[in-house]
Parts: structure tokens; sequence; C-alpha cells
């Protein structure tokens, strides 16, 4: 580590500060412009969802018949659906589903990927082989088959059909696997080096030596991936919601409502424009800045 | 308690996999190749007409085929068994029953309608019947809901209808794909370069519900170019194939575009062009081959989505192919039909995972040793 060398004794050079790994990337980050827009983006929607609803003075599920298919005006920002109920609280409302659906999924496949990666790079040999195979059995099934067997299982029980964390868990099971594969390859070249044997000699133990010497290392690469699997699960969410088995309130949902009523003879643009729009952009910065964090700690990568 | 341990079992075995020996590993997956043969000649063949080609091909396997290729099979086949069960048990877990909508059904008729059905009580049992039916008897059994009709009447003919959207959307994917993709990468930081990577990035940013339902606003409903819906002839099958295809075209230009950029760096391009080789041929005979490396390994993954995610677009356009079933057998509770849609599209990317993996394995040296 640059850390532990000396300081440089050379008088006249002026003492150069040393650039960590980290540090270098995150100066090649914000030389990217569109990451560092994604990245603006994305805190202001999400800010806008969390905060937004507060200020509409509507309810997201009101109904109002007299007031529906209003084209967007003053009184509603968004205009309102078929049921009069008021667009923009939907939307905004429907993000905060949506995102939080993102974050807490992608939680579960990284604290469950990583650590099952991490055991399996660690030990190697037969349990590596036991556990990798497993990982093949379920990268061999399209998990879309489990994941509405799962959804139709989650709404079907009374118990769960009100509660989202059925289908946080469920979207984060199915998205473990890659990053699973990938902490393994990466933990695979670490087990062996000098600092390992170092912190095995000290008389650590395996579970020390995972959380605290490995997993920091293989941090930066886990972090890159999990930005990208959120606009992953965000989109599958969408997607069980348009085939009716998603939550009951996100972006999936109220594009999949106004999928359903647009017509030729009255075509309620503002219906399908507003959250495609809300979630085509928070897609596109979270896979910008995805993308711009793999090119930042992977200078190999750049173009 | 009873499915835990099957489950357990079956793990055990399909990890053990790893340790057969050869021989045995050479005679099952002979056996499991001849007998896929069978079960897909059986019913138009009979029993007598199938069993003398899949003697055959299992001769064949046991005689030609790689034992990697062999392993792989054992582990696929024993792994679709495994789907099956985990399937019936998350179906049996799911509350509810075929036979919970009959109201007047007293405990007596729903247990003879379970008899007569093949639907026992417990998971296990519904699976060991259910195995017992496939293998012994070649059908996938009737269909629980639609009453009168076994699940291959109602699943044969939506069939084609999915592959054909399927492989027209792969085609272009892959197609249109490669084009941009390696356009892009042979200039890098262009204006074209930065535009198809811009394209790309959209497509696989917006959901392809919306891309189709704004597809279909555009060209079906204010152009009049295609049908708006419904099945028929090819222009049905446009704008589904499009709205399909799109993400993954994009997926695939970013991989291909990686690929070539990689590629033109490496020495033998310089050899090619120094001994005077245009640039065209430099591309098509020397680039092409290891930029579409990574988009090979990428077609595995990129059908399975592709015939999963018809679900969406079948429904976007009412198509009435695969898709409906699944979904519609899950929320029905129609065991049969789902598991039969299962057992179909998972032996279908099994088997293609393992064509692509041997095409990898032949267009690169150096994975050869490895399958």
């Amino acid at each position: 580590m640059s850390t532990a060398l000396p300081p440089n004794p050379s008088p006249q050079a002026p003492p150069e500060k040393g650039t960590s790994l980290t540090a270098d990337a995150w100066r090649r980050l914000k030389r990217n412009k569109l990451a560092v827009v994604g990245a603006g983006l994305l805190v202001a929607i999400t800010l806008l969802c969390i905060v937004g609803p507060l200020f509409t003075g509507y309810n997201p599920e009101e109904t109002d018949p007299k007031n529906a298919f209003l084209a967007p005006s003053d009184e509603h920002l968004f205009g309102t659906d078929s049921l009069g109920r008021d667009y923009f609280t939907r939307v905004l409302v429907g993000g905060q589903t949506s995102l939080m659906v993102g974050f807490v999924a992608t939680l579960v496949c990284l604290i469950v990927g990583t650590l099952y990666g991490a055991v399996a790079g660690y030990y190697g040999g037969r349990v590596d082989e036991i556990l990798m195979r497993f990982v093949d059995f379920f990268y061999g099934i399209p998990y879309m088959f489990l994941v509405i067997l799962i959804m139709v299982k989650v709404q079907g029980d009374e118990a769960t059909k009100a509660s989202a964390v059925p289908v946080f868990l469920s979207l984060g099971l199915v998205q473990w696997l890659a990053m699973a594969r990938i902490v393994r390859g990466q933990v695979l070249t670490l087990r062996d080096q000098e600092f390992v044997l170092a912190a095995r000699l000290t008389g650590a133990s395996d579970a020390r030596i995972i959380l605290r010497h490995i997993l920091p290392n293989v941090l930066g690469i886990v972090i890159i991936y999990a930005t990208l699997t959120v606009p992953a699960v965000i989109l599958l969410e969408s997607f069980l919601s348009f085939l009716g088995l998603g939550l009951e309130l996100s972006w999936g949902v109220v594009v999949s409502e106004a999928v359903n009523v647009v017509n030729p003879v009255r075509s309620y643009w503002w219906l399908l424009l507003w959250p495609s729009v809300f979630l085509a952009a928070t897609l596109l910065s979270l896979n910008f800045l995805g993308d711009g964090l793999r090119d930042a700690f992977d200078p190999k990568s750049r173009r | 308690m009873v499915e835990t341990l099957v489950l357990l079992a079956f793990l055990g075995l399909i990890v053990s996999t790893l340790w057969w020996p050869r021989p045995v590993v050479r005679a099952v997956g002979a056996a499991f190749v001849g007998g896929l043969v069978f079960l897909a000649f059986r019913g138009p063949l009979g029993v007598l007409g199938a069993a003398l080609p899949a003697l055959g091909v299992a001769g064949l396997a046991a005689w030609g085929l790689p034992q990697r290729v062999l392993k792989r099979v054992c582990f696929m086949v024993l792994s679709l068994v495994l789907l099956v069960f985990v399937t019936t048990w998350l179906m049996y877990s799911v509350p509810g029953n075929p036979f919970a909508s009959e109201k007047q059904a007293n405990e007596q008729v729903r247990a003879a309608l379970r008899a007569k059905y093949g639907v026992p009580e417990s998971a296990t049992e519904f699976f060991v019947l259910y195995m017992g039916r496939v293998l012994g008897e070649g059908t996938l059994g009737p269909s629980l809901k639609s009453q009168g009709r076994t699940v291959e009447e109602l699943i044969f003919p939506a069939f084609p209808v999915s592959m054909s959207l399927g492989i027209l959307a792969l085609t272009i994917a892959v197609g249109l794909g490669l084009f941009l993709g390696v356009r892009a990468g042979l200039k890098p930081n262009s204006w074209s370069d930065s535009g198809s990577m811009a394209v790309a990035m959209v497509g696989i940013s917006i959901p392809n519900f919306v891309i189709g339902a704004l597809a279909i606003l555009n060209f079906s409903l204010l152009l009049g170019w295609f049908p708006v819906a419904g099945w028929g002839g090819y222009q049905h099958l446009i704008l589904p194939a499009i709205t399909l295809a799109l993400p993954y075209a994009a997926y695939i230009a970013r991989l291909a575009r990686g690929g070539t950029i990689e590629v033109m760096q490496q020495d033998f391009i310089r050899t090619a062009r120094a001994k005077g080789l245009s640039e065209r041929a430099v591309v098509l005979k020397h680039a092409l081959k290891g930029a579409i490396l990574p988009v090979v390994s990428f077609l595995g993954p990129a059908t399975a989505g592709i015939l999963t995610g018809s679900f969406v677009v079948e429904t976007l356009f009412t198509i009435p192919g695969m898709g409906q079933w699944f979904v519609k057998g899950a929320i029905n509770r129609d065991y049969s039909v789902v598991l039969g849609c299962a057992l179909l599209y998972c032996a279908l990317i099994t088997m293609f995972n393992l064509l692509v993996d041997m095409a990898y394995a032949l267009l690169d040296p150096r994975v050869r040793e490895e399958l």
C-alpha cells in the first residue's frame, strides 16, 4: 500500500499525494459526463418521488369518475386517468414503489450473491464445484417461470398479498446468480495473495478473512454490478405488473393501465407518456451510472 | 417434509454427476439422448417406430459424442426432472387447487375429480404420477381446467406461433445488433459510434411493452401499415418480432462493439493489413470471427430471454402463443398446463444452450478443451 511507504525524502520534488485506486476511479467517474448527469437525474427523480406526493394534495387511489381523462392542466399537472385519479400523484407514488423494489431487491441479491460467491471462491475445490453446480442449475432455468410462479403464490396467499416484501425477495433471489459468479471469479484470484496469507498467519478465522480482508477488495466490482442490477429488477417488476402479477401501484402498473386504455380515436397521450418518461429516465440514468462506474474502476474497459 | 428430502436427494444426484466415472457418464448420457429421441418420436411413430431411431441415436451418441458433452447431457436431463419437481412443489404450495372453484362439489366429488385427473393431495405423489405418465405413456396429460382437452391439444397449436415469433425476433436481434455493433466498433468514438450506442442504451432502458404500445399507436393506428393485433399472416408477425428483438439487438450491439474494438488491436489484424488485404477482407475474414465470440456466448441467455419475454409481447399484441397458457395456467392452478409449458420451454432452452456452447468451442480453440 502506498500509504505504508515512508514519505518521499527527496527535497526537490514536492511530496506527491499517492492516489489510491478509488480516488483514481472517482476522478475518472467525475469526468464521465453521462454518468454524472445520470447520477444527478437519479437523485432528482428519487427526491421528487419521495417528497412530491406530499404536496400534490391528491390521494393516488381516490377516484373521481366525473373528472376522468382530463388533459394535463394546472389543476392536474399530468392530467387524470380513466378513473379520474390525479396522474401526477400516481406516477410519483408508483415511482416510490418501483425504486424501492429496485434497491431492496438488489440489496438482497448483493448480500446473497456476494457471500455465496465469496465462500465458493475462498474454499475452492469440491466446495466450489458443488456450490457452482447449483448456480449452473438455476442459470439453466428461465427465471421468468420461477418468478411468475412465486408471484402467483404470493398473491394467492392472504397473509402475504398486501405486503411487498415477498416481491423484493423473489426478484432479488433470481438476480443473485450473476453476482455470485462474478464475486467467485474475483475471490479466486485474491485468495492466494500475500495479504490473505498474512491474515491467516495472524490466526484470523475464515469468516474474518472473508469479511474483513477479501470482501473489501471486491467491493468495487460488486457495486458496479449492483448498479446494473437495479434497472434490471425495475424492468422485471414492470413486466410482471404488465402481466397482472406485480405490486399494487408501481410504474409498471401505471404504464400497463395506460397501455390498456390508449386507442386511436382518443389517444390519451399523457397516460402513456409520463410514466414511460419517468421509467425510461430512471433506467437510463442507472445504466449510464453503472457503465461509468465500470469504466472508472476498470481502466482496461475504457475507450 | 417428504418434499424437502426428495429435493435434497435430487440436488445430491445432480451434484454427483461431477464424479461419475467415465463409462457411467458415457452409458447414462447416451441412454438419456436416446430416451429424448424416443419421447419426441413416440407420438407420430408409435412405440416400435420410435424405438429404432432412439436406439440408433443412443448408439451414435455413445460412440461419437465427446465425454464433456455427455456429462452435460446427464446434468441437463436430471436438471429438467428436478425442474418438474420444483414447479410441482411451487404449484402445490400456492393456496387453492384446480378444483376449488367447483362450488357444489362435496368431499366425495372432489376426491373423485382428483382421482380422475390424477391430482393427489401431495406434491410428491403428483410428481410421481406425472413423471410416470410422461415417461410411460408419452403424454402431458389432460388439462385440469379446459374440460375434455389434453395439454397437447392446448399448447401444441400455440407452439409454432411462439416459435416463429421467437426465431424471427432472434434473427432480427442478431442481425441488427451485429451490424450496428461491428460498424460502431470499427470506428470507435466517431459520430456513428456514439449514435448507435445511444440508440442501444435507449433500447435497453425502455421496457419493450412501452415500445410495442407506441409502435401499435404509430404504425398500426395512425399509419395503418400493420394490423393492430391478433394472428394471421406474416404482417402480424413483424411488429411483435421487432418489439421483442430491440432490447436484445441493443445488448448484442454493445457486446459486438466491445469485441470488435478488442480484436482490431490484435497483432494478426496488423499482419493481415500489412500483407495488403483490403479493409473489407480484414474485417470479414479476420476480425468478424473474434468480434462475434462475446455475442455467441450471449446467445443462450438471449434465447431464454426472448422466449420468455414473448409472454409480455404476446399479451400486448394478443398473439395466441404459449405465454398465455403458462400465465393463465399459473393463475388458474392448471398444474398440468403449467408443467407442460415449463417442460417444453426448458428442454428447448437447455438444448439450445448446449448447441451454443458446442458452437463456441468450435469457434474459439482456447475453450475447446473445456467443454
